[in-house]
């Protein structure tokens, strides 16, 4: 009867200090990144290398998916707004749509599951076959040797590939819009760029997808570097990215919008 | 700063584990261990699998910190060291991990320049000679162009070698050299280690359970079982010791004082209890 008391209590408790050392591991980790930041000056190469891999090779998914939202959304906004005889704010729409919300948190959604996710794999891979321990005992530093790049190739990839997935949107609104269903085309610029505010709307978007990218990859790194060093290890560790990123980020949105345009 | 952290002792000896004890969650992994590396020797620590051997080599590398105890090398006790002097401590010494631990993005050329290129400032044909040289010295010249996943597993191995011996360490460390490979890999590889040892003057330190092959190229030998160290000495002296456990290990026996079952009760009432 005790135990039956007892053992869930023993259960909660475990998983807070589980969760809490996680935690703390997460924020040292993220501390001696942060360290290593000025060591790729002298290695650029590095940088551009996983630019190349985590930013680049990302455009496909996020231009794919940023026209077939874009459209989705003329569809839809359409059909909402014929019925009041507001089609002409479709541009508007649309482009609020995007660069607020939808831009910033599908392609952190999307980078957690093409880049978010390799980069967890590769990290942990790189574990398993004992090549962090060698670079270590080779005196090297894998913080700025293999985390550092990819972190800073993450945060310059983020902002850029959720402009591009909003731009690709609109244009699919466009396409959408204007070319089949037969909206004006003037209205859906000028409506667009007369209610769409550089400051309220596109800078508080870019703060969106900064800290989202902040976040994905971090833990995408993280996740990698603390994997158990098995290939189960591994697997589980790139799940994790994929699931954590995604309660992060809807968390956050939910928070920063809140913040941003709570009041308005 | 660094002085503080110099020990005195006999300089024939380069390592020196005193007292060491290991734990991992409640599992004791070592218990007051005691060993003594020779400088210039090849010395082999063995053991049953999962008995805490590469665990003490990486505490002589400083990847990891004991519980209690002193690991010293070269007179530096490595459980006291900083990162950045630990780091200058791993300069002089190399490591052949179990898997070779090649970079899966370089070729077999860059792979042994990494070291060169991270702490020395040599121009490119330098390092181009030295790492022709060592890849000569390890008998793979002609595969520097080679990918890691082009590599047999004792390739890849050899190639780890002449990578940890780039910059002309004082001591090799060789975590389980011989594990999974075929015989000629593993005669070459015996080969290697002896001669490297004896030619650039090196501290080898090899763990590993392959009685045959390490008997034949060590100087001095420790047996370690469930974190203690039952017996060292010379190949020879450790073939003629009285110990029965030593002596199961040394021939391979199937059963002895380290039981064929595992601990089960009788087996007779087992399956009577199953009849009933």
């Amino acid at each position: 009867m005790q135990n039956e008391v007892v053992n869930p209590i023993q259960g909660i408790g475990r998983k807070v200090i589980n969760s809490v050392q996680r935690l703390g591991r997460g924020s040292l980790f993220l501390m001696n990144t942060i360290l290593a930041f000025p060591s790729l000056l002298k290695e650029f190469s590095l940088l551009m290398k996983q630019l190349f891999s985590v930013g680049v090779l990302s455009m496909q998914i996020i231009i794919v998916s940023g026209l077939t939202v874009g459209m989705v959304l003329g569809l839809q906004g359409y059909n909402t707004l014929v019925d009041f005889g507001a089609e002409d704010s479709l541009g508007q729409m649309v482009a609020l749509s995007l660069v607020r919300e939808m831009g910033p948190v599908l392609t952190a959604l999307l980078f957690a599951g093409r880049a978010g996710s390799a980069l967890t794999a590769e990290i942990g891979l790189m574990k398993v076959t004992e090549q962090l321990p060698a670079m270590q005992m080779m005196a090297v530093d894998p913080f700025k040797k293999v985390v550092a790049p990819r972190f800073v190739a993450g945060l310059i990839s983020m902002p850029l590939l959720a402009a591009m997935f909003s731009a690709v949107g609109v244009v699919g609104g466009y396409i959408v819009g204007v070319g089949l269903l037969g909206v004006d085309g003037g209205a859906f610029w000028s409506q667009m760029s007369s209610k769409v505010d550089l400051y309220e709307d596109i800078l508080n978007g870019v703060v969106k997808s900064i800290v989202f990218g902040w976040v994905a990859v971090w833990i995408a790194v993280y996740e990698g570097y603390d994997a158990t060093p098995t290939i189960d290890g591994v697997s589980r560790a790139t799940t994790r990215t994929v699931v954590h990123t995604a309660f992060a980020v809807l968390g956050l949105d939910f928070i920063l919008t809140a913040l941003m345009f709570g009041g308005a | 700063m660094l002085a503080r952290k110099q020990q005195n002792m006999d300089p024939e000896i380069l390592v020196s584990m005193e007292d060491v004890s290991l734990i991992y969650g409640n599992r004791s992994i070592l218990d007051g261990i005691n060993i003594e590396i020779p400088r210039g020797k090849v010395t082999t620590i063995m053991g049953p699998s999962g008995t805490g051997k590469t665990t003490a080599l990486k505490l002589i590398g400083g990847q990891i910190r004991p519980a209690s105890g002193s690991v010293v090398v070269d007179g530096l006790n490595v459980t006291k060291l900083k990162r950045k002097e630990l780091y200058e401590l791993r300069k002089r010494m190399g490591m052949m991990f179990q898997s070779g631990a090649l970079f899966t993005d370089l070729s077999v050329f860059e792979n042994v320049a990494f070291p060169l290129r991270e702490h020395t400032d040599l121009s490119e044909s330098m390092i181009r000679d030295i790492v022709v040289m060592k890849l000569h010295a390890v008998g793979l010249r002609g595969a520097r162009n080679l990918m890691p996943s082009e590599l047999s597993g004792g390739m890849a191995r050899r190639v780890a070698l002449a990578r940890s011996i780039a910059l002309d360490p004082m001591m090799m460390l060789y975590d389980e050299p011989f594990t999974g490979q075929d015989p000629i890999t593993v005669g070459v590889i015996m080969q290697l280690i002896r001669k490297l040892n004896d030619s650039l003057g090196l501290t080898s330190i090899v763990v590993s359970h392959d009685v045959a092959e390490v008997s034949s190229i060590s100087d001095k030998l420790y047996i370690i079982s469930n974190g203690k160290v039952v017996e060292s000495g010379s190949p020879a002296a450790l073939q003629e010791s009285k110990s029965e456990w030593v002596q199961q290990f040394l021939h391979g026996r199937p059963d002895g004082p380290a039981k064929f079952h595992y601990p089960a009760n009788d087996y007779a009432e087992d399956l009577i209890d199953n009849a009933k």
